[in-house]
Order: structure tokens, then C-alpha cells, then sequence
């Protein structure tokens, strides 16, 4: 029972996913058929077009600056939350989570004006500054968790062997949290691969990503091409995370599972 | 090199140094963002010149029917969204725990739907619930309807169904993660004890199982209520121009080719932030008052 209960959950949950795959590789589909009458590759063409490339490329480039960034931002931010005690503490952790509660619209849209002005707007670095927002409270909460089972003691044994702080940084801290560093890094990829509205709003529809170009394909009612790029979209993640969270053996999965993405 | 030296020696410095990078994002960019969606909502027009302070953006928001709408709208996707998937999550997560190799799948699975970008999962719902959708096909093959004028509009439709079932189906496999996280090895000895103890199946469910997740499952849903409420794409591409939520709304003002309607798009921007706000903050006092009642 409780078997055939689990096979329907994951029924459910593959579902939706299906009707894109068929409709990726559909010529035509007309109502009531339940499977497409004819194939096409012109889907695959879509994907595989120059258009595609750079969208995809921009989108890689995005996510992997925002990942490294936030992680670099957030490493020594989770080093104070996760490893001292003072008075503002509180303070320091509601800042952490108010722009996960306030929607990134409603903060953006009065930053807009100020980036055109500091000539940010329509430039891939604009676009990545503005996602740090999103993504730097992340980082710094998931490394302030690993950091509370952090032995310091760990570093001091490295400077007492002569190390200086950069190469007890380097050479003890970093190794010992690189599953937290690597399940934030994931984290923050996937918040600045799915975002939407902030890279319109700052990129101003000229830095295409790839959910620009699905936005743009859903919006023309061609369900093949849309469906192709949505493939193209969700590929990538997916992919990511199940080849992450398998050589983590869990615990990245256990880390993304204490937040949300 | 005394510099560095003060610096390093003194712990108020040195966890100024360490926080100020992130401090600086956030200061800037989400302190600076609101602090600016509040002033220009106040009749502050940095680059145009002509500013003077009013709450005429306010005023015009108020008897707009658009954003009069919105409000009803914006609360009832975010909290039937939220709970649904958060009895849903904790339901799966109840059957997936005792499942023994089939709960790595499971979990495997959900955290694989974690990261499919909202964005496609409102193309799947599309394609899905649509009236010459997967499902009116199923329904006309079985009989249930005539023609896919007889489906029920469920996108685009005036209630939210559509933007609902996307967030439920993106939210749910994230809530079951969370509480198979809670889970753990000291929970399965807990029921055992009380198993031990005489506790008959709803008692262990009510009383061991369920308060262990409160917590995790709490905050959770905290953030999926805040995410369901603010989210941009999925309202725009499921449901209507009119009614629609806040964030749609302050969208469409922002986007006018008339300059004037700027101010009103901060002001709903500015309600929108403070609503997530407050309901963020009355779950937080909540959980003290529930806190204190419990010790």
C-alpha cells in the first residue's frame, strides 16, 4: 500500500515534465489526440541554434559569477554568524533574512534608475550585482551553519606549525568546509540560473539568459519551441543537482533541504 | 602593518572586516532598493528633477480597482499555495520515510524538482491544465468532456487555479525534503519509546512525530509564503492581467510609457514589501508566544 502510495507521489511529481518532453519533438498535436501525430526536429534545431548558444553561454556566465562571488562574499560573513558571540548578532542575522522574505520586485524596482545612472544597467555586471542580493544570504547562512561545527583549533595547530593566516585559510579551513562551500555555491548557482525579473528589470531585455528566451518563446504560443528551450532550461540543474548531491553522498541534499531554492 | 595588526587584534574590528563585504551588498543594494521604492513612492524623482514629497501615489493606489484586487489576491495564492504544500510535503514525507531504498529515490527525486526553474514549471502547468491540455485530453478520452471548451478553465483563470498548482507542485517536493531532513534516527527511538509506552498510532503522530517538525516545517513554509507572494513569472504567464497580484501589478505601473505612474508602482511595491513583512513577523511572534506557553 504504502509502496503503490510512493509510485503514485512520484506519478504526479513526473507528470508535467512529460507533456514538455513530448511537446519538444511534436510537429503537430491537435486536440483530443493523447500523443503527438507527427515529430519534428525543429525543436532540437531551436536548441542547438546560435541564438540558443549565447543565450546559454550569458546564463553559465551569470550563474557561475553570482556562485563564486556570493560564496566568497558569504564565507567570512558565516564565519562571524556560525563562530562569535556579540551584542548585534540578531541584527546581523535578520539583515541575512529580509531579502528572502521581501520580493527582489520590490527592492529592485527603485534601484533601476540608480543603476542606468552608474551605467550597470543592460551589462552582465549589473545583472550579477543585482542577483547577489538574492543569493548572498544563502551563502552566508548555509557557511555560518558549517562553521558552528567548525574546531578552530584546527587552524591553530596550522599557524602554531608556522602557517600564516592565509595558508591556514586556504589550506585548512577551505578543504574542511568544501561540502558546505560546494552545496552554497550549487544553491547560489541555481537562484541566479532560475531568475527572471531581476535580470529584466537591470539587463533591460539586452542581456539575453536563457529564462529571458523561454519567457520571450512561451509568450509566442509556439508550444514546440517553447517546450525545446524549457528543456534546455531545466536540463542543466537538474542534472547538476543529482550528480552534486551523489558525491556529497546526501549532505548537500541535507543542506538544500534546510533551505529553499 | 600596525594597521593590519589593530585590525586583527581587536575582535570588533576584525567582525567588521569580515561582515562588511556581505553587510555592503545588502546595505546598498536591498537597504538602498527599498529605502529609494519608498522615497520615489513619495514623489522623489532622481532623475528627472522634479520632486516634491506626497502621498499622491498612495492616494491613486488605493482607488485603483487594479491594486484593490490585488490584495485579496496576492493573500489568497500565497496562503492556499503554502498549505496546501506544506500537509501535502509532510503527507509524502510521512509515506516516503519507512519506504527503505525507495526513500533515497524519493529524495532524490524531490530535491531533483528543486531545481527546476519556476519559470518551466509554469510552462509544464500550461501545457498540463490548459483546455487543450495533457489533462482535458484525458478527460475527453475517458468521456468526462465533450470538447475542450467544456474543461473547466484552470489557467488564466480569474481564481489563481492555475498559479496555485504550480506553486503547489514546485513547494511540495521542497516541504517533503525539509521534514525528511527532520526525520532522523532520534525520532524513530522517540516513537519507539512511546510505541513501548502504550501510545496508539495517532497519539506517536500527534504528539512525537509532528512536534519534532514544527519547527523546520515552520520556517519552511515562512519562506514559501514569501516566495508565493512576491514571485513574479508564474502569475504573469497563469493567470490574468485583471485581477492580479502585487507583484504583477507593480510591474505593470512600473512598465507604463507614462512616466507619472512610476510613483504609484513604488507605492504598491512598498505595500507588497510591507505585507510579506508583516506576515513574516506574526508567524515569527507565534512561534515566541507558543515558545513560552511550551516551557
Amino acid at each position: 500500500m504504502r509502496r503503490f502510495v510512493a509510485i503514485t507521489i512520484a506519478a504526479i511529481v513526473i507528470a508535467p515534465l512529460v507533456g514538455l518532453i513530448l511537446w519538444s519533438g511534436a510537429r503537430s498535436w491537435p486536440y483530443p489526440d493523447l500523443l503527438p501525430a507527427e515529430g519534428t526536429t525543429r525543436g532540437l534545431d531551436l536548441v542547438t541554434s546560435s541564438g540558443s548558444w549565447e543565450a546559454l553561454v550569458t546564463s553559465v556566465v551569470i550563474a557561475t559569477s553570482v556562485a563564486i562571488l556570493s560564496s566568497i562574499i558569504g564565507l567570512p560573513a558565516g564565519r562571524v554568524i556560525g563562530l562569535h558571540r556579540f551584542r548585534g548578532r540578531r541584527l546581523v542575522q535578520l539583515c541575512l533574512i529580509a531579502p528572502v522574505i521581501v520580493p527582489g520586485i520590490a527592492v529592485t524596482l527603485g534601484l533601476q534608475v540608480f543603476f542606468i545612472r552608474w551605467g550597470l544597467s543592460e551589462s552582465i555586471l549589473g545583472v550579477v550585482l543585482v542577483q547577489l542580493v538574492l543569493t548572498v544570504p544563502y551563502a552566508a547562512t548555509i557557511l555560518g551553519a558549517a562553521f558552528e561545527g567548525f574546531d578552530v583549533d584546527l587552524e591553530r595547530q596550522a599557524r602554531v606549525l608556522g602557517a600564516g593566516a592565509w595558508r591556514a585559510t586556504t589550506l585548512v579551513t577551505v578543504p574542511v568546509l568544501a561540502p558546505a562551500l560546494a552545496a552554497s555555491a550549487l544553491l547560489t548557482f541555481l537562484i541566479s540560473w532560475s531568475e527572471y525579473i531581476l535580470t529584466l528589470l537591470i539587463g533591460g531585455g539586452q542581456v539575453q539568459t536563457l529564462p529571458l528566451m523561454l519567457f520571450a518563446a512561451i509568450g509566442s504560443s509556439d508550444s514546440t519551441a517553447a517546450a525545446a528551450l524549457g528543456l534546455l532550461v531545466v536540463a542543466p540543474p537538474v542534472l547538476l543537482v543529482v550528480l552534486i548531491s551523489r558525491l556529497l553522498r546526501g549532505r548537500a541534499g541535507l543542506l538544500i533541504g534546510m533551505v529553499r531554492s | 602593518m600596525t594597521f593590519v595588526h589593530a585590525v586583527t587584534s581587536s575582535p570588533v574590528m576584525r567582525r567588521a572586516v569580515l561582515l562588511a563585504p556581505a553587510m555592503l551588498v545588502i546595505g546598498v543594494f536591498f537597504i538602498g532598493g527599498l529605502a529609494q521604492a519608498l522615497a520615489q513612492s513619495l514623489g522623489q524623482q532622481p532623475l528627472l528633477g522634479d520632486s516634491r514629497w506626497s502621498f499622491d501615489a498612495y492616494r491613486s493606489a488605493a482607488t485603483d480597482p487594479a491594486v484593490r484586487s490585488s490584495i485579496g489576491l496576492t493573500l489568497r495564492i500565497g496562503i492556499l499555495s503554502t498549505l496546501l504544500a506544506t500537509v501535502l510535503g509532510v503527507g509524502c514525507a510521512l509515506v516516503v520515510r519507512r519506504l527503505g531504498s525507495g526513500r533515497v529515490w524519493m529524495t532524490r527525486l524531490f530535491q531533483g524538482t528543486l531545481a527546476v526553474p519556476h519559470l518551466v514549471g509554469a510552462l509544464c502547468i500550461s501545457l498540463l491544465l490548459s483546455p487543450t491540455g495533457q489533462v482535458s485530453r484525458v478527460a475527453h478520452a475517458i468521456g468526462l468532456v465533450d470538447g475542450s471548451q467544456q474543461f473547466p478553465a484552470l489557467v488564466q483563470d480569474g481564481f489563481g487555479w492555475g498559479i496555485i498548482a504550480e506553486y503547489v507542485w514546485k513547494e511540495t517536493p521542497f516541504m517533503a525534503v525539509i521534514a525528511l531532513a527532520a526525520m532522523t534516527a532520534d525520532l524513530n527511538r522517540l516513537e519507539d519509546v512511546s510505541r513501548t509506552l502504550g501510545a496508539a498510532r495517532w497519539q506517536r503522530l500527534r504528539h512525537v512525530t509532528l512536534p519534532m517538525l514544527d519547527a523546520p516545517v515552520g520556517a519552511a513554509a515562512i519562506l514559501v509564503l514569501a516566495f508565493t507572494m512576491g514571485s513574479y513569472e508564474v502569475p504573469v504567464l497563469l493567470g490574468r492581467p485583471f485581477p492580479a497580484p502585487l507583484s504583477v501589478v507593480t510591474y505593470q505601473s512600473f512598465s507604463d510609457t507614462d512616466l507619472t505612474s512610476r510613483p504609484q508602482a513604488m507605492a504598491v511595491a512598498v505595500l507588497l514589501a510591507t505585507l510579506t513583512t508583516i506576515i513574516a513577523g506574526l508567524y515569527l511572534m507565534l512561534v515566541q508566544l507558543s515558545r513560552r506557553r511550551r516551557t
